[in-house]
């Protein structure tokens, strides 16, 4: 009976997720392109080639430092700041429902939504550089190329924080109340009992956060073909999902962008394992 | 206290803006253009941008792919979380590590294999179908639902089986019933997802009159029309319309939405 309840959701995942991950990875070992339907082509296995243009391609390269960037600013900015609001939010009497209501908003938002007040307030002549004055940036945030990345991090941050912010809630209520109340009784200050009682009480969270955020990076399209115009200027802010989607479909080359696609994967999950090792600890 | 008031500010101003803007007859960046003046008050944006987007016409395509997600996700994710929780056979571990697994692998990774399955291989560019099937079941919904049908005592529904009600009856009279908050929570969690998804839909629909609201929206923002008076403000009006139903349905069932139930949710 069971087996009969889940082979929908078998079908489903084998139909979705399986059989396209290995087809993900046959592509990206074959010369693909879209013939007329019907037509019977020879599509030759060409080894690591379709990996090798990848590589010396330039865009590619700078669009996977893009996101090297995008990780250095999104994810301890996450992570401090959710942990941050959630301790904040945890102690709070008040207004706990109104705070926690009003962070999760921008999450259920729909980017599109949410990326056309970003370009009206951080446009050249946006309320951002208004309020700054002589101190705006030239050019301005989007089409600066040292601050087109940047921002979209700052973006992604401030979108996805309220669903950190639940998280960690979540993981401040399972530390046992005692270890605050040894830690003060022991002379503790606030400092050294957030440092030595609460952040190893939610290192599993941490593991969780940084792990979503690098997912998140690792899927950035919207906000780079929205917000700045197509991964401008430039470059300076396309993501390797972009660079997929103009290579593997506006150019017709499905295959070179499929082994992007599997860089991908397998750079997230070795930075999964590192931060599992790293962050996770005893877990 | 500070922090938790200077958070709310900044994640509540741009929505705050958004509206201002959308009622503006003139885009004014200014401070002074934060506060509403009535003299600079229209609704013309909204129907600007209706002008150029069919708000109806794309508002029922998100509709339809938003339902058939919620409808594949209720019906077969919901039988998929309960026997995960209720019912003993084979290789359910694996199902439900399956589940797990799936969270890490990155979607936008699998969009080329998709996007030449789905296009060429099944015939589904320009098709509902097309555009609901990769999220047809909701793999954190199933979590949910598990999580949830874990907590009823198994006890319960033996009664109901000596009594010869089927499997399915048993399921859907007194187990989903026992579930309500943790069915809101996934039918929030399951209804952002398709109503705000971008890339997928982009793909495979050329045809304006399949385009859910959220992609031709983008479309519109990305090659900004000049025929529209005030292009921010008919931009600010369209993003209105397509954020007000999901933070409508967020208002509604954020009380079902407790932190906890997320957090365990996502952690399995």
């Amino acid at each position: 009976m069971g087996t009969a309840f889940v082979t929908p959701y078998v079908v489903f995942i084998a139909a979705v997720f399986a059989f396209p991950l290995v087809y993900a990875v046959w592509l990206s070992f074959h010369d693909y392109f879209f013939a007329a339907p019907g037509a019977a082509v020879d599509r030759p296995f060409v080894g690591l080639d379709n990996y090798a243009t990848v590589l010396s391609d330039p865009a590619v390269r700078q669009a996977f430092g893009n996101i090297v960037v995008f990780l250095v600013i999104n994810v301890p900015l996450t992570v401090a700041l959710s942990l941050l609001l959630a301790t904040a939010l945890n102690k709070a009497i008040h207004g706990r429902i109104f705070f926690r209501v009003s962070y999760f908003v921008p999450y259920v938002t729909a980017s599109v939504a949410v990326v056309g007040v970003w370009l009206f307030l951080f446009s050249s002549g946006g309320l951002v550089n208004q309020i700054l004055g002589p101190l705006a940036p030239d050019p301005s945030w989007l089409v600066n190329s040292t601050l087109a990345m940047p921002t979209i991090a700052l973006f992604v941050t401030w979108k996805q924080l309220g669903f950190f912010i639940l998280l960690y809630l979540a993981a401040l209520q399972n530390v046992p109340k005692e270890l605050y109340e040894s830690a003060s009784v022991d002379g503790a200050n606030t400092w050294q009992s957030f440092r030595s009682v609460t952040l190893p009480g939610v290192r599993p969270a941490t593991v969780l956060v940084v792990l979503l955020a690098i997912i998140t990076g690792a899927n950035l399209f919207t906000e780079p073909y929205l917000l700045t115009g197509g991964g401008g200027p430039n470059g300076a802010s396309a993501s390797p999902v972009l660079i997929m989607y103009q290579l593997g479909i506006e150019q017709g080359q499905p295959d070179v962008a499929a082994a992007i696609g599997v860089i991908l994967v397998i750079g997230v999950l070795i930075i999964a394992l590192i931060n599992r090792r790293l962050v996770g600890g005893g877990e | 206290m500070l922090a938790l008031v200077l958070g709310a500010f900044v994640f509540l101003f741009p929505f705050y803006y958004m509206i201002i803007g959308s009622l503006q007859t003139e885009p004014d960046p200014t401070l002074a253009g934060a506060l509403p003046d009535p003299g600079n008050l229209t609704l013309d944006n909204y129907r600007d941008i209706n002008a150029q987007v069919n708000l109806g016409r794309t508002l029922i395509n998100s509709g339809i792919f938003t339902g058939g997600v919620l409808l594949g996700t209720v019906l077969f994710g919901a039988m998929a979380g309960y026997a995960l929780a209720q019912l003993r056979f084979r290789g359910r571990g694996t199902v439900f590590g399956l589940a797990l697994l799936v969270q890490v692998v990155p979607f936008q990774l699998l969009i080329i294999p998709l996007y030449v399955l789905i296009t060429r291989s099944y015939g589904m560019a320009d098709s509902y179908l097309g555009m609901i099937l990769p999220f047809a079941i909701n793999s954190v919904a199933v979590i949910i639902f598990r999580q949830y049908f874990l907590q009823l005592p198994a006890e319960m529904f033996d009664a109901a089986r000596i009594d010869g009600a089927s499997e399915l009856a048993i399921m859907r009279r007194i187990a989903l019933p026992l579930i309500r908050p943790a069915l809101l929570t996934a039918v929030l969690l399951t209804f952002i997802g398709p109503w705000n998804e971008f890339l997928w839909p982009f793909l495979i629909t050329k045809q304006a009159d399949l385009q859910p609201l959220a992609v031709a929206l983008a479309n519109y923002i990305s090659n900004v029309s000049s025929r529209a008076a005030n292009p921010a403000g008919a931009i600010l009006a369209g993003a209105c319309v397509l954020a007000a139903p999901a933070v409508a349905l967020f208002l509604l069932s954020q009380r079902s939405f407790v932190s906890a139930d997320l957090g365990s949710g996502v952690k399995g």
